[in-house]
Order: structure tokens, then C-alpha cells, then sequence
């Protein structure tokens, strides 16, 4: 009995098989945050390359912010990028609220249908955003 | 006798003396051994045959034991079991262990769902193996000892660091004032024994811990069962104040409740069906509470 066996956090995670809701609601949870920190930081860094106030050029519409950001509008993959920050964006949201209810102790027995609500809510949402982003002409 | 350690074996050895006999008694007994033996034989084949794929399920357990050379690699031994109604996972084990390899070790004890010896990892999840019914599951079923304990040999994992961390929020009534009167009851109102209800139903198994994400990735969280244990007593009136405060003091550290990231694993895991994570939560919102002031 003087050894035992270790089988390691590794291997313990490949035999992870039966995830239930609350599991994955965490994981989409994280997931879906470090998505939103990454776009969070692109975020800060186009806007802040593409600022410089010229007026004249604004006026014309030729300006270093609009070239941008109609330069990015006009990539297809960039339209698509946008629908996939949008669903993950509603998703933390809605389990956001379903955590702040699970927080305030309020319907703990349902925490498995709150979160496969907000995941068909996140879902039609989702569609709906499809026309608004995709619609568009690509310049 | 040459045969004595052979015949020790044998059950009906008082019978066979009172026969009239003919050759010597080592030959007669010998040749009676290799008949039975060989009638036992047939008949398991027999057995063995007649175990079709409808009345049999296949157990895929974990093997491991350190003191035996060849062992000592971690493996998985199939056994085929005859199913029958009401059959639960370790009533399986106990018929693989007794009629195919007695070295195949887990622990068991009342088989009613009462002493939490038996919580194995079966199918992917955890589950008290004397309450799972085998015909919920699918075939072949997979058992595994618990996860995120160390394994000591086949089935049985070390519970020594559960156990610690059961002890670490002191799970004993511990009332700041007694009844002058020794022998008085100390009362406790209906409703106060409703809300700690489902609390004391902890059999101490170490399902919820085992499956518990955090628990897994530090060692120092209390884990679920622990901080149910301390919400037993800290929700329970008769303690006095005093007392409420030094568990708040217990749950509330660093590793305590605050570690919880509510996944529900433990609730969902647990066989007599406490809601822990309702009970982590209420301890979350009792500290927070209790250390708010508004002056």
C-alpha cells in the first residue's frame, strides 16, 4: 500500500465524458469571455490606429476611420467574424443574468433550462442579426 | 498424506471416508476429485453458453494493484455477468469478484445506499455503486475508480484527503450554551430542522468531491460536501451566535465557498440528491451579509 497510483489531470479530463448543463454552461461561460477580452483588446487597437482627425478628409468621406472601417466591412470574412461576436456576446449576457439569478439563489432546481433558454434565445437572436450583417453591400 | 493440502479443498471429504473402499483411499479420492472436478467444469461451460448477450452484461473495471509485478501497469478487465432483474452495479462487482477473480478489490458495506463506501466512476459519471441500476446503463459498462483521488489498488481510492477536508470545518454540534440540566433535549424548531434537512443526509461517499472542476484543480478548496457540512451546522439555531461566526470565519476563507464557480457537478452527482450548490450559495450570501456594514 506504500504507493498509489496517479493518473493525472490530463488524463482525468480525456475520460470527462457526461458533461450536464451547469458544466457547460461554465465552459461556454469562459469560453465566450475570452473571446469578448480578445475582441476587447482589436477592438481598442483599430480604433485607436484609425483616429486621426483630419477634417477636410471627413467631410469627403475619405478619412483614415472610414477607409478602415469600410476597408473591413468589405472582407466577407470579417461580416461572418461580426455574427460569431454577436452570438457570443448575447450568450455571456444571457448567462450573465442566468448567474446572477443562480447568485441570488432564485430557481436553482431550473439552472439546466435557464441555460438551454438562453442558449435558443442566443440562437434566434443569432438568425435574426443574419440579414443585418450579411445584407449589406460589400464595398 | 501426499494429498492432504490438495484434499483441504474439498467439501465432502467426511462422506467419502464412510465408503466402502477398494483401491487406496489417496487413489479413490483422487479419482473422485478429477470427477467433480471435471463435472464442475462441464457444468461452467455449460453456464458459459447459456449466458447469451440478453441475460449477460459485460463490466469493463479498472485494474491496478502496486504490490503485484504484472499489475503494476494500470489495465482494464472485461467481465460477463448474468444479468437479473433489479441487478445493481455492485451486486455485478461482488458476482465478478466472487466467481471470477477474487482479487478484484472495492469497497462495499450496508449495499442500501447508507455508508458511502461504494462511490465509483461509472460510465463517465459518478455514481453509488449499490444504487445504480445496471439496466439504466449502457453496455459495456465502464468502472472506474473516483477521479482526483489517487487510486490504491483496483477500485478503492484514497479518501484520506476528503476526510481532512470533512474535519476542516468541524462537523460536530457544538452549542455555545448547554442546558444547565445535562440531560435536557436541545430543541431545535420544526423549521429550523426543515432547512438543515437535506444537509444531514451526507454519507460522507465523495461523489460530489471527485466530481467537482475546482476541487480537482486545488487541493486546499473545502470541496462540496465539506462546506454542506459546515451549512448543516452553521444554518442550525441552537449553535448561538458565537459559534455562527467562527464557521463563517471557516467557510469564508480563501478556499472556502468563494471557490465555487457554480457548475452544478456536485449536485447532479450526489446520490441522495442534496443541493449543494444551493447550499454553497446560501453560505456565499451569509458572509457576504455578515460582513457588509452600511456606517
Amino acid at each position: 500500500m506504500s504507493q498509489s497510483y496517479n493518473r493525472g489531470t490530463v488524463e482525468d479530463f480525456g475520460r470527462w465524458r457526461e458533461f450536464t448543463a451547469g458544466m457547460w454552461a461554465w465552459i461556454f461561460h469562459k469560453f465566450t469571455g475570452w473571446v469578448l477580452v480578445g475582441y476587447l483588446f482589436t477592438h481598442i487597437a483599430v480604433l485607436s490606429t484609425s483616429v486621426g482627425v483630419d477634417p477636410a478628409s471627413a467631410q469627403a468621406g475619405s478619412d483614415l476611420y472610414t477607409s478602415t472601417l469600410s476597408g473591413l466591412e468589405s472582407l466577407l470574412i470579417v461580416r461572418f467574424l461580426e455574427v460569431g461576436l454577436l452570438a457570443v456576446a448575447v450568450f455571456h449576457i444571457l448567462n450573465g443574468i442566468r448567474l446572477l439569478m443562480v447568485d441570488l439563489g432564485v430557481g436553482l432546481e431550473s439552472q439546466d433550462k435557464s441555460f438551454y433558454a438562453s442558449l435558443l434565445l442566443t440562437g434566434a437572436i443569432v438568425v435574426a442579426s443574419v440579414p443585418t450583417f450579411l445584407g449589406g453591400k460589400l464595398l | 498424506m501426499s494429498t492432504q493440502i490438495e484434499q483441504q479443498e474439498t467439501e465432502t471429504e467426511a462422506d467419502e471416508e464412510t465408503e466402502p473402499e477398494v483401491e487406496s483411499p489417496g487413489d479413490r479420492r483422487r479419482a473422485q476429485r478429477n470427477e467433480r472436478q471435471a463435472q464442475e467444469q462441464a457444468q461452467r461451460e455449460v453456464e458459459e453458453e447459456t449466458l447469451d448477450d440478453e441475460d449477460t452484461i459485460t463490466l469493463k473495471v479498472f485494474r491496478y494493484d502496486p504490490e503485484v509485478e504484472g499489475k503494476q501497469e494500470p489495465r482494464f478487465d472485461d467481465f460477463r455477468v448474468p444479468f437479473h432483474k433489479g441487478m445493481t452495479i455492485l451486486d455485478a462487482l461482488i458476482y465478478a469478484r466472487d466467481h471470477y477473480d477474487s482479487s478484484l478489490t472495492f469497497r462495499h458495506s450496508c449495499r442500501q445506499a447508507v455508508c458511502g463506501s461504494d462511490a465509483l466512476f461509472v460510465n463517465g459519471r459518478q455514481r453509488l455503486g449499490c444504487k445504480t441500476q445496471i439496466s439504466e446503463l449502457e453496455d459495456p459498462v465502464r468502472i472506474e475508480p473516483l477521479p482526483h483521488q489517487e487510486v490504491v489498488k483496483d477500485l478503492v481510492v484514497d479518501m484520506e484527503h476528503f476526510y481532512d477536508q470533512m474535519e476542516a470545518v468541524e462537523p460536530y454540534f457544538d452549542a455555545d450554551e448547554t442546558p444547565d440540566d445535562k440531560l435536557e433535549e436541545q430543541r431545535q424548531t420544526r423549521e429550523n430542522r426543515e432547512k438543515v434537512k437535506m444537509s444531514t443526509r451526507c454519507i460522507w461517499c465523495g461523489a460530489c468531491m471527485s466530481s467537482c472542476n475546482i476541487a480537482a484543480g486545488d487541493n486546499e478548496y473545502l470541496g462540496p460536501a465539506a462546506i454542506n457540512k459546515a451549512y448543516r451546522f452553521a444554518m442550525d439555531e441552537r449553535e448561538g451566535e458565537n459559534r455562527k461566526q467562527e464557521r463563517l470565519r471557516i467557510i469564508e476563507q480563501e478556499h472556502g465557498v468563494w471557490r465555487c464557480q457554480t457548475q452544478f457537478s456536485c449536485t447532479e452527482v450526489c446520490p441522495k440528491d442534496i443541493p449543494l450548490t444551493e447550499h454553497i450559495q446560501e453560505l456565499k450570501r451569509e458572509a457576504v451579509k455578515n460582513n457588509l456594514k452600511f456606517w
